[in-house]
């Protein structure tokens, strides 16, 4: 085999040689080692993804039961003005309600150990309760009604087991007089676990047990929605002109540098760019959706941007030569062959921008997203926190309640970036054509 | 929308008709009459004083090795190449007695009077029905709905794909086999009513069988229309085309008829590429 001569004057390759073959085993040794060293990679990274969820989760799925406390209400004559009913006295009424739970070493209807074990807030839903279903019913006088409330934080925490037991009671939130009180109302039946639906539907509130994300979510809906309001036609439209437009000269050279760049610019930078120009130059509204959906369209805007580029230019040349061919206009080749065909490339991009901005804080801090509001927006005017600027008041909030409910907040918003991704993917194979 | 656009485009047509400057007397039987062409791709020249004549109803074919412009100098017949930033025309490229080059000319409506066919079939992502009518409609050439399916049967009979997709118009056209779509394509540019069309080397990219049949419907379009075609095969110059254009380097060597060319040349040149001895 090695006598064979090639054309360079030396001996042709000798496959059996023990040197080659050593050769060959080092290279498909550098082909393994490269496939483990991937492998690891990515089990790495998947473990501490893993690893980042389950510490969520288990800090988060408590939030989303909930421990409450049914009341049978007397509607008491006594507190009930004869004359004008909705003059009666509902703060005693409700009061007086919540005293028919205490045990009988009461101190009174205001025993300070007893009346910690409702939330406070609590306090108002059975005021407002009997307010409105006695006013609505007044053959309700002499009944008794059944109000269900959340207990107070500890309370929750208690039963949850998280405030345990065994801790020395003055180390302990709850003493041991309120837990006496806890373990009877157990007893009566009275204590019952919930599924947490306030946490979607309830706005936030000073109380963790009453706190929820239905002003969050409103709030970064509206932004969200003005972000795409803007930053969708006018990215789509930079590109187009960029793209199949725009002459090459040293202008749009530099444009595109810039657009390249902006997309790099931290996203706080925005937040005061919207603080100086939005709201101190043109004076709109503070803690705004309105404001924070423009300062999101800012940073949304070169992803949009970029990634339409990249759709277009992904369109074959000879779809729009063929159109051309038949005498279609520059702008009719564009609007009913090329960016029909870049859609789906388009749509990728703007779901994966705007998913981008429903996750960012920093801006809508400095435009005052993270005010502490207790109404949920009507409009994009109206002053609102966004998911994540409420999951930071939150943490950063010394309540014990706000520890679960802060990782409930993030699961939520992490389930509303899984929705949006899965509509991206959705989005793309629905209109995904092949040429 | 496509209301203003024909509007806009029959404007144009008055004042390229009525404006006297665009005007060129040509001699008679010359579809397009080229003189003294030059072009370049930014600094690069890739055609150098091109004169060429080309008769209607005749198929004329442009051969010669690659790089040497007949592809530019075709898609310059059209105004394509206006497309490609950094290109620069000089000379005179008259279609009817019109000056295409002159200012007040539409390239739009240029090229929906002058088709082309390209080398890789290029079917829009769209129906079969859909990729015939789109013309058509942009054109706005269709009253009713009846005319504008007459115009797609009648574009697909005489591309010879009729019987082949009559039972599945709405079907994707790019599920075609390559020798139908290239079929549809050439149909696609027929219902546009062209008066010339271009083909830039239309069956390169297909099997003998279906090269057989577009060569045959090159035959036949030749009654109706003005075509001029690009081709690498000497063969299939020799084939289907009655005038043959020799370019070398940029610059035309040689036109006669096809049949001069191949059996009694008169340049050097155009002797040694068809027979063989480089190219």
């Amino acid at each position: 085999m090695s006598s064979r001569e090639t054309l360079f004057g030396i001996p042709a390759p000798d496959w059996a040689d023990p040197a080659m073959q050593r050769r060959m085993r080092r290279r498909h040794g550098g082909t393994h080692r490269l496939r483990w060293l991937g492998i690891a990679a990515i089990t790495g990274a998947i473990g501490l993804l893993l690893l980042l969820l389950v510490s969520i989760f288990s800090i988060g799925y408590s939030a989303f039961t909930q421990t409450v406390v049914t009341i049978d209400a007397p509607v008491a004559a006594e507190f009930i003005d004869a004359d004008d009913i909705t003059e009666s006295n509902w703060n005693r009424m409700a009061r007086a309600a919540i005293a028919t739970l205490f045990p009988d070493d009461a101190a009174g209807v205001r025993d300070p150990d007893y009346r910690e074990v409702l939330s406070r807030g609590g306090y108002n839903v059975i005021r407002n309760t009997l307010r409105d279903r006695v006013i609505a019913n007044p053959e309700l006088v002499g009944e008794t009604l059944r109000i269900t409330v959340q207990t107070a934080d500890p309370f929750d925490q208690l039963a949850k087991g998280l405030v345990r037991r065994d801790t020395p009671e003055d180390r302990r939130r709850v003493n041991n007089r309120q837990i006496a009180f806890y373990d009877m109302l157990v007893e009566e039946g009275r204590i019952e676990r919930r599924l947490n639906f306030w946490l979607l539907t309830n706005t936030d509130n000073r109380f963790p047990e009453m706190a929820g994300l239905a002003g969050a979510l409103r709030g970064s809906a509206f932004a969200l929605m003005v972000c795409f309001l803007i930053s969708f036609p006018m990215g789509i439209a930079t590109a187009v002109y960029l793209e199949e437009f725009a002459p090459k000269n040293w202008a749009t050279d530099l444009i595109e540098v810039n657009i390249n760049n902006l997309a790099a610019v931290p996203s706080i930078v925005f937040g005061l760019l919207g603080l100086a120009v939005f709201l101190n130059f043109f004076g709109l509204p503070r803690s705004a959706p309105l404001v924070g959906g423009m300062v999101l369209a800012l940073m949304t805007l070169p992803t949009i941007i970029i990634a339409t580029r990249a759709a277009l230019k992904a369109v074959p040349p000879s779809i729009r030569e063929g159109a051309l061919g038949i005498g279609a206009s520059p702008v009719q080749v564009m609007t009913h062959h090329v960016l029909p065909l870049a859609m789906p490339g388009i749509l990728t991009g703007t779901i994966i921008g705007l998913a981008q901005a429903l996750g960012e804080t920093a801006p809508l801090l400095l435009i005052g997203m993270n005010t502490f509001i207790t109404d949920v927006p009507e409009d994009v005017f109206s002053k609102s926190t966004a998911l994540p600027t409420q999951i930071y008041i939150w943490f950063d909030s010394p309540e014990r309640g706000f520890v679960s409910r802060t990782a409930a907040a993030i699961m939520v918003l992490l389930g509303f970036l899984l929705f949006m991704n899965a509509a991206a993917i959705f989005l793309r194979a629905r209109l995904e054509r092949r040429w | 929308m496509l209301d203003r656009v024909k509007e806009k485009m029959d404007d144009r047509k008055k004042v390229q008709m009525d404006h006297p400057t665009g005007r060129v007397e040509t001699s008679a039987g010359t579809k397009i009459q080229s003189r003294k062409v030059n072009m370049w791709y930014d600094q690069t020249q890739a055609l150098f004083d091109v004169s060429l004549d080309i008769p209607d109803r005749t198929v004329t074919a442009l051969i010669g090795p690659s790089g040497c412009g007949k592809s530019t100098f075709l898609r310059a017949l059209n105004r394509m190449n206006d497309t490609i930033p950094g290109t620069r025309l000089t000379g005179q490229i008259v279609l009817d007695g019109v000056d295409i080059y002159k200012g007040d000319l539409d390239p739009v409506q240029l090229r929906a009077q002058v088709g082309m066919v390209f080398q890789k079939p290029n079917p829009f992502p769209k129906s079969i029905y859909d990729n015939i009518a789109y013309g058509p409609r942009i054109h706005g050439l269709a009253t009713s709905k009846s005319v504008l399916d007459g115009i797609v049967e009648t574009s697909l009979q005489k591309a010879g794909l009729w019987d082949e997709v009559k039972d599945r118009l709405t079907e994707p056209g790019t599920g075609l086999s390559g020798g139908q779509q290239q079929r549809l394509v050439i149909a696609r540019a027929i219902a546009v009513s062209p008066e010339v069309i271009l083909m830039d080397e239309p069956a390169s990219a297909l099997d003998p069988i279906a090269t057989g049949r577009i060569e045959e419907l090159i035959h036949e379009l030749r009654e109706n229309y003005c075509i001029v075609i690009v081709t690498h095969s000497m063969q299939q110059a020799a084939r289907v085309s009655q005038r043959t254009a020799f370019f070398h380097l940029g610059k035309l060597i040689e036109v006669g008829d096809t049949a001069d060319i191949f059996t009694n040349p008169k340049e050097q040149k155009t002797q040694d590429y068809i027979s063989g001895r480089f190219g």
